[in-house]
C-alpha cells in the first residue's frame, strides 16, 4: 500500500506547478474550490448590486406620498424580485462562496469533496437567477405577488402574467444547486478534514455551514414542493390551495414557512461563523465558549424547524398553536442571547485594533443585537397582532440581514481578500466604506421601526401623508448605503489588481495563524493547499503549532 | 463608538415618542381605544423596557471592553476562552425573564381569542381592493371604497396628496358601530387573501377566501378611527383603507334606523342628461372599474384588456350589459350595480376613456325587473 501512496504523491508533485488553464474555459469548467468560490463571490456581488437597484426604485418612490415613478404592479414586482434576488441571488451565493474558499482551507482538505458537482451547482444557480431575472421583460412583467408567493394572489391571470411557471421553475433550478452545494459541504466536512481534527476542533465558521447545510437539505425540497404544488393549481386543475376545490390558502403559508424559517437562519448562522473567527483575532484572544457557539447553533438550527407559524399569527389558528408557536419562538432568545453575550466576552479584556473587518463584525454584534429585539418583541403573539406586516417587521428583518448579514459579508471580504489575492485592500477607503455604511444603514431602517408602530402597512407602493417625514429620510439613508457600496465595489477590484502594493504576510493578521490553518499557507494562497494534510491542527480555542 | 451613538440616539428617540403616544399617529405604538389594545400596549412596552435594559447592559460592557480593552492603549489580551459559572448564569436569567413574558402575553392572548357572549356581529369580506360590510343581525350591507378624492388624487402623477383630507385613510362608506359593546367580527374573503387592521382596536386579521376567520372589539371611546388592509392583495393593496365610526347607543341606533330605510330605497330610475350621466358614471367607474382597467382605461398589457376601443365596450350595449352582469373568469360579475348604475357606467365607458360610441343609455332601458337593491 505504502507503495501506492508513494507513487502517488510523486504524481501529485510532477503537477505542482500546474495553474489554472488559461482564458475563459478556465471559468466555465473549473473544478477547483478557489476558482468556484470566486465565481459565487462574483456572481453574489453582482447580484448585491442588481437586487440594490431594485431596493432603489422602491425607495425613490416611497420617498414622497403620491405616486412618482413606478405603477403599483410594478412596484409589487420590485419588492418582490428585490426579496428572491437578494436572498437567492446576493447573500445565499455569497456564503456558499466563502464555503468553497474557506471550508478546505480550514479544515486541510485540497479541495471539496465533489469538485465537479460544484462546478454544476454554481452554473446551476447562473441559470436560475438569469431564468428568474429573465422574468422581468415578459408579458405581465416579474412575479409581484411578493417573495412569499402566496396563492391564490400569485396564481391570478390579472395580477401575475406569464411569469409564474418561469419563476416556480428557476425556485427549482436554485434549490437543486443549493441541495447539490449543501452535499458537497457536508461531504468535505466529515471525509476531508485532516486526519488530526475531531468535530470539537473544526472553526466555528466550518460548524456553522455544517449546520447550515443540513437546514438546506431538509427544507429546499418543502419549498420545491410547494411552488410545485403552485404549479399544479395554476396549470393542471388541482386545488391544493383552493378552497372551492376543497383546498386552503392557509395550507400553502404552513408549508412556505415550514421552509421560510429555516430559511432566515440559513442566511444567518454562517453569519454568525464568521463573526467568530474575526473578532477573536483582533481581540487577540481565543474565542470565548466555543461549545455553548457550537451548541447555540444546533439549538438555533432545531429550533427553526419548530416555530413557523410565528409568521403567520394573524392568519387564524387555533388558540392552542398560537401559544404554542409564542412559546417556541420566545425561547430562541436564549441561544443567540449566547451567542451574542460569547461574542461581547471575546473581546472583554482582548488587545483589540479596529481594522476594517472588526469594525464590520461589532456593527455586526450590535445591529444584529437590535434585530434580535424586534424579534422578541414579535414573538410576543398579541403584539404581533399590532406588528404583523407592517413595517416595523421590514425593519426587523433588515436589520437582521443588511448590518448583520451583508456587514458580515463586508467584514469576510476585508479580511480575507488579503489572503487570497496575496495584496492588502486600501484600508482608509475601507474605513469610509464602513463609516458611511454604519450610519447610513441606520437612517435607513430605523425610521422604519417608527413607520410601522404608527400604523404604515408594508408593501404598499403608496402611503398616508402623516408616515412622509420618516420615509424620506429612510430613503435617504438607502440612496447613500446604496451609493458608500460602489466603495466596495471599487475596494475588491483594486485589491485584486495590486491594492495598496503593499506584500502582505502569510498570516497576514497579527497571529493569526494562532486562529487558524488558512493563515499558515503563503500569501497569495496557491492554486493547490494542502495536497499533503497539515500535521498540526487548531484545537477547539487556538491553534498551537509549537 | 459611532455605533452606541446611534444607538442610544435612537433609543431616546423611543423613549420620547413614549410621552406623546396619545396623538394619533407618532413614533410608538399607539395605545388605542379597547382594553386589548391597552393590554398589548403594555406588553410592548414592557418588552421594550426589558430589551432596553439588556440592551444598554450588553452595549455598555461591550464599549466599555472597546474603549479600555484596545491595542493601542497598551492593553494586554488575556487568554481565557470559558467560564461555566456566568455561561449558566446567561443561559438561565434569560430564561426567567421570558417565562415572566410568557405569563401576561399568554393571559392578552387568550382575551384577545376570545369571542364568546358577543352583542352583535358583522360580516367582514375582503374583496380586491374594497371591503364588504354585512351587519348579520339586521341586514345591513354596504361596501367600503377608498374615497373619490384620494381615488383621484393616487392615480394622477404629481398631485399632491396633501389637497385631500385623510389622503388614502378614507373611504366613502364608513364602518359604523356602538362603542362599550361587544361587536364579533366574522372575516373572509371571495378572491385573494387580505387583512383587517385597525391599530386603535389592537389587532389585523387575516380575510382567507373560502374560511371565516373571527374577532371581537369592544370600543370604549366615540370616534374615528383609520386603518387599511395589511396582506398583500394585489396592484391596489395600499387602496383599500378601513375607517371605523365608533358611535354612543343612541346616535348608533339612529344610524341603523336610517341606513335601513336608505337600503329599501328603489332607485331613481328616471331620464338624467348626458352630462348626469357621465358625471355619475365617472364615480361608478372609479369605485367598481378602475383598479383592474385603470384611470384611462388602457387597462394592463398582458394582464387586463383596454376599454378603449374595446369590442365589447363600443359594441352593442346589450352584450356590454350581458357581459357585465355575467362576469367571466377573470373579472368578477357586476350584477350588484342597479339600473341606474348600469346606465351611467355604460355611457361613460362608450364615451369616455378614448371611446366615442356617441349613444346616452338612460336607466329605464337597462334596469331589469330584479335591479332594485
Amino acid at each position: 500500500m505504502s507503495a501506492v501512496v508513494d507513487e502517488h504523491d510523486h504524481h501529485a508533485d510532477d503537477h505542482h506547478d500546474h495553474g489554472p488553464a488559461k482564458g475563459l474555459l478556465r471559468w466555465i469548467t473549473t473544478t477547483n474550490h478557489k476558482d468556484i468560490g470566486t465565481l459565487y463571490l462574483l456572481f453574489a456581488l453582482t447580484m448585491f448590486f442588481v437586487g440594490g437597484a431594485m431596493a432603489m426604485v422602491i425607495r425613490a418612490e416611497l420617498f414622497e406620498p403620491g405616486l412618482q415613478f413606478v405603477d403599483p404592479a410594478f412596484f409589487n414586482s420590485m419588492t418582490t424580485m428585490h426579496a428572491l434576488v437578494m436572498v437567492f441571488g446576493a447573500v445565499m451565493p455569497a456564503f456558499v462562496g466563502l464555503a468553497n474558499w474557506q471550508i478546505p482551507l480550514m479544515i486541510g482538505a485540497a479541495d471539496m469533496a465533489l469538485p465537479r458537482m460544484n462546478n454544476m451547482s454554481f452554473w446551476m444557480l447562473v441559470a436560475g437567477v438569469l431564468l428568474l431575472a429573465s422574468t422581468l421583460f415578459m408579458e405581465g412583467g416579474a412575479p409581484n405577488g411578493g417573495w412569499t408567493l402566496y396563492p391564490p394572489l400569485v396564481l391570478q391571470p390579472i395580477t401575475v402574467g406569464k411569469a409564474l411557471p418561469f419563476a416556480i421553475f428557476s425556485v427549482h433550478l436554485l434549490g437543486i444547486s443549493s441541495i447539490m452545494g449543501a452535499i458537497n459541504i457536508i461531504a468535505t466536512i466529515f471525509n476531508m478534514r485532516a486526519p488530526s481534527m475531531k468535530m470539537m476542533d473544526m472553526p466555528l465558521f466550518v460548524w456553522t455551514w455544517l449546520i447550515t447545510a443540513f437546514l438546506l437539505i431538509a427544507v429546499m425540497p418543502v419549498f420545491a414542493g410547494a411552488v410545485t404544488m403552485l404549479l399544479t393549481d395554476k396549470f393542471f386543475h388541482t386545488s391544493f390551495f383552493n378552497a372551492a376545490g376543497g383546498g386552503d390558502p392557509v395550507l400553502y403559508e404552513h408549508i412556505f414557512w415550514f421552509f421560510g424559517h429555516p430559511e432566515v437562519y440559513i442566511m444567518i448562522l454562517p453569519t454568525f461563523g464568521v463573526a467568530s473567527t474575526i473578532i477573536p483575532v483582533f481581540a487577540r484572544k481565543p474565542l470565548f465558549g466555543y461549545a455553548s457557539m457550537v451548541w447555540a447553533t444546533a439549538s438555533i438550527a432545531f429550533l427553526s424547524f419548530i416555530v413557523w407559524a410565528h409568521h403567520m399569527f394573524t392568519v387564524g389558528m387555533p388558540i392552542a398553536g398560537e401559544l404554542y408557536f409564542m412559546y417556541a419562538t420566545m425561547i430562541i432568545a436564549v441561544p443567540t442571547g449566547v451567542k451574542v453575550f460569547n461574542w461581547t466576552a471575546t473581546m472583554w479584556k482582548g488587545a483589540m485594533t479596529f481594522e476594517t473587518p472588526m469594525l464590520f463584525s461589532i456593527a455586526f454584534v450590535v445591529l444584529f443585537t437590535m434585530g434580535g429585539f424586534t424579534g422578541l418583541m414579535m414573538s410576543i403573539a398579541p403584539s404581533d397582532f399590532q406588528y404583523h406586516d407592517t413595517y416595523f417587521i421590514v425593519a426587523h428583518f433588515h436589520y437582521t440581514l443588511v448590518p448583520a448579514s451583508v456587514f458580515i459579508l463586508m467584514a469576510a471580504g476585508y479580511f480575507w481578500l488579503p489572503k487570497w489575492t496575496g495584496h492588502m485592500y486600501n484600508e482608509k477607503i475601507g474605513q469610509l466604506h464602513f463609516w458611511l455604511s454604519v450610519i447610513s444603514v441606520n437612517i435607513l431602517f430605523f425610521p422604519q421601526h417608527f413607520l410601522g408602530l404608527a400604523g404604515m402597512p408594508r408593501r404598499i407602493p403608496d402611503y398616508a401623508v402623516q408616515f412622509a417625514d420618516w420615509n424620506m429620510i429612510s430613503s435617504i439613508g438607502g440612496f447613500i448605503f446604496g451609493a458608500s457600496q460602489l466603495l466596495f465595489l471599487y475596494i475588491v477590484i483594486d485589491t485584486i489588481r495590486g491594492g495598496t502594493g503593499e506584500k502582505v504576510t502569510d498570516e497576514v493578521w497579527e497571529d493569526a495563524s494562532k486562529h487558524g490553518l488558512e493563515w499558515t499557507l503563503p500569501s497569495p494562497v496557491p492554486y493547490h493547499t494542502w495536497t499533503t494534510p497539515p500535521t498540526s491542527v487548531p484545537t477547539e480555542h487556538v491553534l498551537d503549532l509549537h | 463608538m459611532n455605533n452606541a451613538k446611534q444607538l442610544f440616539a435612537g433609543l431616546i428617540l423611543m423613549a420620547l415618542g413614549l410621552g406623546t403616544a396619545q396623538a394619533d399617529y407618532t413614533l410608538n405604538l399607539m395605545k388605542g381605544v379597547t382594553k386589548v389594545s391597552n393590554d398589548i400596549y403594555d406588553l410592548h412596552m414592557l418588552i421594550l423596557w426589558i430589551c432596553v435594559v439588556i440592551g444598554v447592559g450588553v452595549f455598555g460592557a461591550m464599549f466599555y471592553s472597546i474603549y479600555h480593552h484596545r491595542k493601542s492603549k497598551g492593553h494586554e489580551a488575556a487568554q481565557f476562552h470559558e467560564n461555566t459559572t456566568v455561561e449558566i448564569i446567561w443561559t438561565v436569567i434569560p430564561t426567567l425573564i421570558l417565562v415572566a413574558m410568557a405569563i401576561p402575553a399568554t393571559k392578552t392572548m387568550l382575551e384577545l381569542n376570545d369571542v364568546e357572549k358577543s352583542d352583535m356581529t358583522i360580516q367582514v369580506t375582503g374583496r380586491q381592493w374594497y371591503w364588504d360590510y354585512k351587519y348579520l343581525d339586521n341586514d345591513i350591507h354596504f361596501e367600503s371604497h377608498l374615497d373619490e378624492g384620494s381615488e383621484r388624487v393616487h392615480r394622477t402623477v404629481g398631485a399632491d396628496p396633501r389637497s385631500v383630507p385623510h389622503y388614502l385613510l378614507n373611504v366613502d362608506k364608513p364602518l359604523v358601530i356602538p362603542v362599550k359593546k361587544k361587536v364579533r367580527f366574522v372575516l373572509t374573503s371571495t378572491d385573494v387573501i387580505h387583512s383587517w387592521w385597525v391599530p386603535d382596536l389592537g389587532w389585523k386579521k387575516d380575510a382567507n377566501p373560502g374560511f371565516i376567520n373571527e374577532a371581537w372589539t369592544s370600543v370604549d371611546k366615540a370616534g374615528t378611527y383609520r386603518g387599511q388592509c395589511t396582506e398583500l392583495c394585489g396592484r391596489d393593496h395600499g387602496f383599500m383603507p378601513i375607517v371605523v365610526i365608533a358611535l354612543e347607543q343612541p346616535e348608533y341606533d339612529a344610524w341603523v334606523k336610517k341606513t335601513l330605510e336608505q337600503q329599501k330605497q328603489k332607485p331613481d330610475l328616471s331620464d338624467q342628461s348626458r352630462e348626469q350621466l357621465m358625471a355619475h358614471g365617472e364615480s361608478v367607474y372609479l369605485k367598481n372599474c378602475v383598479g383592474c382597467h385603470q384611470i384611462n382605461g388602457a387597462g394592463v398589457p398582458g394582464l387586463i384588456p383596454a376599454l378603449t376601443g374595446s369590442a365589447i365596450a363600443t359594441g352593442k350595449w346589450e352584450s356590454l350589459d350581458g357581459f357585465l352582469r355575467a362576469g367571466t373568469a377573470k373579472m368578477p360579475s357586476f350584477s350588484k350595480l342597479d339600473g341606474k348604475e348600469y346606465a351611467e357606467l355604460m355611457t361613460y365607458v362608450r364615451n369616455n376613456l378614448g371611446n366615442k360610441v356617441g349613444d346616452v343609455l338612460q336607466p329605464k332601458q337597462t334596469a331589469l325587473p330584479d335591479d332594485d337593491d
